[in-house]
């Protein structure tokens, strides 16, 4: 039971880093309507810049760079490769977006190697001892972190102007320009937003994982990708609910099944959402008009 | 009408034995070295999986991240078969290919329902799948990967099986079938109240892709002699798929042509490898904007060879 | 009294609390040219929906050729005998002008995959067959130069006939037409016009077309049905509803369209 627990905490500890990048994936394809395959590769940028750094610099201004310079990769991103393309087929952005994923994996690839670089250690170690369960303070601080972001950016999303401007984009375009709000500033801020938070989703991968490789990004920016599709994509605390259900179900997988059959059991159950009920937990079901 | 049919394909036909003659008359005089060989085969897979593909995602205009999920069926079947049942050659070919159709139907059925965004994320996962089982089942040798397959494949097999992947799917895309599955990619709710019976069609195009590149993953196997889990996974298919979009959904000679220029440039860049996944990442965004934007098709104008049927300018 | 063509008997849908259509009472005969108006969001285009199983209604039923539609199939209705056009046009727009006619023929003339890989006599004389149908029913639309054009670049007026076209090769024993003068200057409204009189002419066909253009109801139709809030206000001959007091309420005087 003990042995449970602890490793649904694990999970939740993974699943809010996946909700991170959840969350941003599904703001992008909730306000442009694409699936930003490269998202994952974002992240992987975000640790990477978090590590140079902080060869340089302490944690926390390290981990702030990250978060600017990760955020302006992501709103370059949208103005070279994804701008042009807006309001055309899904299929050639989608392409463009696999074509971004490879750019960044391989530009990193040739700049830092494919050889693991370590990260900094720089969340405390130790653990805390909760009537015989323990918790690191690692899954104590990213389960925290990541509630904290959730909630300023739903705070943002529902209380601001400019979130409002981001809702109104995300639900209908064409109007949104209508009332004055710029689509573009909105959409640069969104990927922006959503860069910016998967930088902090970075650095919590570097300090879990220790290693980080240019190809960290892929099989991130997927599992994301189905825990927006399990929440309903377009959906943020359909996200951050995803997230976190797609972490425990890994963690529990690889505990009690093996580490091999996790990966399937993930894509299953996207399988099974997709399947059963597209819209995802949150989501709605939108009818073609004829 | 008929008439020029019938030249279209006799074209075909000489413009074929043309290249197979200079073929086998290379090879026989190694004119053609044994690299070079190897080249012209992988081109010749690669095509067929590329126009086998578009067949799916050009023609249908579905939008798969799966087919080399289906090149592993068909790889590791006729693989397998050869190693173990010790059947001619020609024969585990055809089942590994049937294999790979067989899964597609089960894999289409329940997925072609979903649209757009939804339909390429869940391709991707069923190829993960398939990934994972054969990187976990006791017979295909895990990740370790698959070795001692004779190496059966050569050029004439090669060039046959393009030769009948080419000849099959334009006579479906030509037929009224093709007209149906073009419609579907083109207005599915107004196809399907012309009478269109576009669950049936979906599923069709998606098999008949999928049988196809069970056949080029069949070919691939005999020839590598080793396959890996890794070598079928989402990578490859979106490789596959560069080549397809390059070339021009629902453009059969296109595909031709992106296939082959997309597998000999990297053999001429070798010695740039490092550089060679940047560049293919930069061309490809490049060419997706200029399609997107319509510039491409100035471009494209250019070049007669991609040009369509001329059109009458409206009114 | 024979077996109307269609018939509806208290056909309604609800969406949620909305009832879109309610208590929708209709009949229409072979050969009869019947238009269908109402003001916005009457609930006009729900109906089609419903008559070509888009929808599945949530009361009532319909009944084509006596045989009532049980939860009504696309295609089947189609193969039945509905066919329809759309409000917005809805063609196959990177096909060729006469492959899209073709589309409609699909099932005319049938043949398997292995017929095509073969190219069997079977093959050859289906798709001669499909060839000469399309181009005759393009002739009758004067579409025939425009055979090998993409129907993308067509004009609208054109497009629009196009689709009839494409309706009508799948032989329809009713034709369904969603606002067909939508976007037309009154001189294509009129070719448009002697148009719908011509195919009433050549195929028998029954017609029910949904318009706002009221100089196009009244100048064709033999009857028109007007819907409001999803039922039948009224039911008679163009004269009968100009004239009727609660109609021209509904319209709140918008009845004499450019």
């Amino acid at each position: 039971m003990i042995n449970f627990i602890n490793q649904v905490i694990n999970g939740l500890s993974t699943g809010s880093m996946y909700a991170l990048v959840a969350i941003g994936y599904t703001m992008v394809y909730g306000i442009a309507k694409m699936i930003n395959f490269a998202h994952g590769d974002i992240i992987m940028a975000g640790a990477y810049f978090a590590l140079i750094a902080m060869g340089i610099v302490g944690p926390i201004p390290a981990i702030l760079f990250s978060i600017v310079a990760t955020a302006a990769l992501g709103v370059l991103t949208e103005k070279v490769a994804y701008k042009p393309l807006r309001g055309k087929g899904s299929l050639e952005v989608l392409i463009t977006a696999i074509g971004v994923s490879y750019l960044l994996e391989n530009a990193f690839l040739l700049i830092f190697g494919s050889a693991a670089r370590t990260f900094p250690q720089i969340m405390p170690k130790g653990t805390i001892n909760l009537g015989g369960i323990s918790i690191k303070y690692i899954t104590i601080i990213t389960l925290v972190v990541t509630a904290v972001c959730t909630a300023i950016l739903l705070f943002f999303i529902n209380k601001t102007k400019l979130g409002k401007a981001m809702r109104a984009v995300s639900e209908d375009q064409g109007a949104a320009q209508l009332m004055g709000i710029n689509v573009d500033t909105t959409v640069s801020l969104t990927f922006a937003i959503g860069s910016g938070l998967g930088a902090i989703a970075g650095v919590i991968y570097g300090c879990a994982y220790s290693l980080i490789t240019p190809y960290i990004g892929l099989m991130l920016g997927i599992k994301a990708f189905i825990a927006a599709v399990l929440g309903g994509i377009g959906s943020v605390p359909g996200a951050m609910v995803g997230g976190l259900m797609l972490g425990v179900a890994e963690s529990l997988t690889i505990a009690y099944i093996s580490s091999d059959f996790s990966d399937a059991v993930v894509f299953g159950i996207l399988i099974l959402v997709l399947l059963v009920k597209p819209a995802g937990l949150f989501g709605k079901n939108v009818r073609e008009k004829v | 009408m008929k008439k020029l049919l019938k030249s279209e394909l006799f074209k075909a036909f000489i413009l074929s034995i043309v290249i197979f003659a200079v073929l086998m008359i290379g090879t026989a005089t190694s004119f053609i070295n044994s690299y070079w060989q190897g080249v012209l085969i992988l081109c010749g897979i690669n095509i067929i999986l590329a126009v086998s593909l578009n067949l799916a995602a050009g023609y249908l205009g579905q939008l798969t991240l799966g087919h080399a999920g289906f090149m592993s069926v068909g790889a590791y079947t006729s693989a397998l078969i050869s190693i173990y049942l010790n059947l001619p050659f020609i024969v585990s070919l055809l089942i590994g290919a049937v294999a790979a159709g067989i899964i597609g139907l089960v894999i289409g059925i329940p997925v072609l329902r979903l649209k757009g965004d939804y339909l390429c994320i869940i391709t991707l996962a069923f190829n993960e799948i398939i990934r994972v089982i054969m990187n976990n089942l006791e017979i295909t040798n895990g990740a370790k990967g698959l070795i001692g397959i004779p190496m059966n494949t050569n050029l004439v097999y090669v060039f046959i099986a393009m030769i009948i992947t080419i000849f099959v799917v334009y006579s479906i895309v030509k037929s009224r079938h093709g007209r149906a599955i073009i419609s579907i990619r083109e207005d599915e709710t107004a196809s399907e109240l012309s009478g269109i019976d576009v669950g049936y069609y979906k599923v069709f195009a998606f098999a008949v892709s999928a049988i196809f590149a069970g056949l080029a993953g069949g070919l691939y196997a005999h020839y590598y002699t080793v396959i890996l889990p890794k070598g079928f996974d989402f990578n490859k298919s979106v490789e596959i798929l560069v080549m397809v979009v390059l070339g021009g959904m629902g453009n059969l000679k296109g595909s031709i042509i992106a296939a082959i220029v997309l597998t000999v440039i990297p053999e001429l860049l070798i010695s740039f490898s490092q550089y060679r996944m940047l560049l293919y990442a930069i061309v490809l965004i490049a060419a997706m904007i200029l399609k997107g934007t319509g510039k491409g098709e100035q471009i494209m104008e250019r070049l007669s060879f991609f040009k369509k049927k001329d059109e009458v300018k409206p009114e | 009294m024979s077996t109307p063509l269609l018939k509806t008997e208290g056909l309604g849908i609800q969406f949620g609390g909305l009832k879109a259509v309610d208590e929708f009472n209709f009949e229409i005969n072979k050969n009869q040219l019947f238009g269908l108006i109402g003001p916005n969001g009457a609930g006009k285009t729900t109906v089609f929906n419903l008559l070509t199983g888009v929808y599945q209604p949530t009361s009532g039923r319909i009944l084509f050729e006596g045989q009532p539609i049980k939860k009504a199939n696309t295609i089947k209705i189609t193969k039945a005998g509905i066919a329809r056009t759309f409000q917005n046009i809805r063609l196959f727009k990177e096909m060729s002008v006469i492959d899209n006619v073709k589309v409609g023929l699909h099932y005319s003339h049938p043949y398997t995959v292995f017929d095509a890989l073969f190219h069997t006599p079977k093959y050859k004389k289906a798709e001669a067959a499909m060839q000469e149908e399309a181009l005759s029913l393009l002739r009758v639309f004067h579409l025939e130069e425009f055979a090998e054009s993409k129907a993308k670049n067509l004009p609208y007026g054109k497009q629009r006939k196009l689709e009839i076209a494409r309706a009508l090769a799948t032989a329809p024993k009713l034709l369904l037409l969603d606002e067909p003068a939508a976007g037309m200057n009154p001189a294509e409204t009129a070719e448009l016009m002697e148009t719908i009189k011509i195919v009433r002419e050549k195929f028998s066909v029954a017609i029910l077309l949904i318009e706002h253009d009221m100089k196009l109801v009244m100048g064709i139709c033999e009857k028109i049905a007007v819907l409001n809030f999803g039922t039948v206000l009224a039911f008679g001959t163009p004269e009968e509803i100009r004239n009727n007091p609660d109609v021209v309420a509904a319209y709140l005087g918008n009845e004499e369209e450019g």
